[in-house]
């Protein structure tokens, strides 16, 4: 397929992921209404909204787990929604963590971290466990690294999905609600990670209900409503001042005091 | 607002070349596939012993004639898998159930649900059936049936009752301990956690194998023509020797897919269902 890599000749703007007007339908269900979104490398975009205001859906349309009913999605200025891209080839610089941290219970931890590198980018065993023992040790799962998945605490395995994302040194990491499955206390160990990876620089978009952490992280917040993006801005902007009713209805609810 | 939307010049374009990719491998499958088959067929064809086994296998005028023989003997092979097929689902899930009971008062028949499996899992069900056939009515016992064709059925039965009650024992198995606690901790017994939460579970999960064993049972009700029993596969191989000609098995033959395939796509088309439902909630 057509090589989807940094193209020299690119203007220094480009963005790393430009969505423009995504729509996504599922029957007579408009899940997405002309959602448009610009990513620039090392942002950090917090997609939050009530619960089935579509947030899975657009990260998961990025990923392009989901066909899109209309609009267009650009990495690195280069379409993927086009039919002819192969999914294969946007996922290499793609990472996805999903909620229910979905490891595979076969495999070692290690293993769980090492499949993709040497499987699909070609690494040899070593180079890919020195990768993942690396990644592992610097996210304190040094201990876990020969335990299967069922040994390991929720937060523990969710770090563990988070590496083994990481492991692919994705160029943009799409989180959905990595904490929402698991027990307050261990919420903290895994923010901490993704706090960690802010400050380096990662790109990411998450979903996610910790406002705070938002609020914290984020370079730019999304409010998302029945679909849309009703609301984006600085985190500052959003959760101090905003500008739509329903988005301060939406932080009434969910922020304390 | 949603009635007003049109889909844009670029998603027109998108829909075009997925329109075109979807033609395009509707006709590379049609392609392929006319070409693997005329080659297949040809390959057979042109074979050098064809003439001869065509006359011997395919032979028109010994089709129809052992059709009336061969229709009549299926029809033993449909009663049957018929009455066989509720007989041996009752049976494994009876030996299943068994073999999961924690009672201490039930000890004795978990080892001997276990004992049953273990022996005639064990079995080749050929000499089940030849054993059983000749045997029990040999035996002269007075209030059971003496036919063979009674005996050979009880041979399937068991055969298979065996097979079935490990598939279900796996799909009783399969599901997770923490929905045994939620039905106990709303204080239903054990029995009662089993009967309506446990089995029903499972035994959706073991559908599609259990299908699967039943193709197969399907297919081995022409093992009864080894004790003597009239069934198409006798019935053909009667007038396969009367006659020297094969063409009466290859009729059978094509009874069997007929009766088989069905029940093989439902199975698949099952398959396919689940898998979706598991994709559905792994998001
Ligand atoms: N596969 C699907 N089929 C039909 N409707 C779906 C499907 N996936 C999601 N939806 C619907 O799309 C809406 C948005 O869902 P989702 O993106 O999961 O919301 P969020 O992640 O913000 O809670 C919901 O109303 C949901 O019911
Ligand atoms: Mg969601």
């Amino acid at each position: 397929m057509t090589d989807l890599g940094k193209k020299p000749g690119q203007p220094a703007g480009t963005p790393l992921l430009e969505v423009v007007g995504l729509r996504k339908t599922y029957g007579d269900r408009v899940v997405l209404d002309d959602v448009s979104l610009t990513v620039r490398r090392h942002d950090v975009i917090c997609l939050i909204g009530s619960s089935g205001s579509g947030k899975s859906t657009l990260l998961r349309c990025l990923d392009l787990l989901e066909d899109v009913d209309d609009g267009v999605i650009r990495l690195d200025g280069r379409e993927i929604s086009d039919p002819r891209v192969d999914p294969r080839e946007v996922r290499r610089r793609v990472g996805m963590v999903f909620q229910a941290y979905n490891l595979f219970p076969h495999l070692s931890v290690l293993d769980n971290c090492t499949l993709s590198p040497r499987r699909v980018h070609g690494l040899s065993r070593r180079e890919a466990e020195e990768r993942a023992r690396d990644l592992l040790a610097t996210f304190g799962l040094a201990d876990h690294v020969d335990k299967h998945p069922d040994r390991l605490s929720g937060g523990q395995q969710q770090r563990v999905a988070l590496v083994r994302a990481l492991c692919n040194r994705p160029d943009l990491l799409l989180l959905d609600e990595i904490t929402a499955a698991l027990d307050p206390e261990l919420v903290g160990e895994v923010l901490t990670i993704v706090r960690e990876l802010a400050e380096r620089g990662t790109t990411m978009i998450l979903a996610t209900h910790e406002m705070s952490f938002a609020r914290e992280v984020a370079t730019t917040v999304c409010f998302l409503s029945e679909g849309r993006i009703l609301e984006q801005g600085p985190p500052a902007e959003i959760f101090s001042a905003p500008r739509e009713e329903r988005t301060r209805q939406f932080l009434r609810r969910v922020l304390p005091g | 607002m949603t009635d007003a939307w049109s889909p844009s010049k670029r998603e027109r374009e998108r829909r075009g070349i997925r329109r075109r990719r979807r033609l395009q491998s509707v006709l590379v499958a049609t392609t392929l596939t006319v070409v693997v088959f005329a080659g297949l067929g040809l390959a057979i064809v042109s074979s050098p012993g064809w003439p001869s086994v065509k006359d011997l296998f395919f032979n028109e005028f010994h089709a129809r004639e052992s059709f009336p023989a061969v229709r009549d003997g299926f029809w033993v092979n449909v009663k049957l898998f018929l009455i066989c097929e509720p007989v041996i689902l009752v049976l494994g899930l009876a030996v299943a159930l068994a073999r999961t009971a924690r009672s201490a008062y039930l000890v004795p028949v978990r080892l001997l649900a276990a004992l049953y499996t273990d022996v005639f899992r064990g079995i080749p069900t050929i000499l089940l059936v030849v054993l059983l056939a000749f045997g029990m009515p040999a035996l002269q016992l007075q209030g059971i049936p003496n036919s063979a064709l009674f005996w050979a059925g009880v041979a399937l039965v068991l055969s298979y009752g065996a097979y079935v009650a490990e598939v279900f024992r796996a799909g009783i198995d399969s599901i997770h301990p923490s929905q045994i606690a939620s039905a106990e901790a709303l204080a239903l017994s054990r029995a009662q956690a089993l009967r309506f939460v446990v089995v029903p579970q499972a035994v959706r999960r073991v559908l599609p194998p259990l299908l699967n064993d039943f193709v197969s049972l399907q297919k081995d009700t022409a093992l009864v023509a080894a004790a003597g029993i009239l069934d198409a596969v006798f019935a053909a191989r009667d007038y396969g020797n009367f006659n020297f000609n094969y063409t009466p098995l290859v009729v059978v033959a094509c009874f069997f897919i007929v009766m088989t395939v069905p029940l093989a796509r439902f199975t698949d088309w099952l398959q396919r269902r689940y898998a979706e439902r598991e994709r559905a909630g792994a998001r």
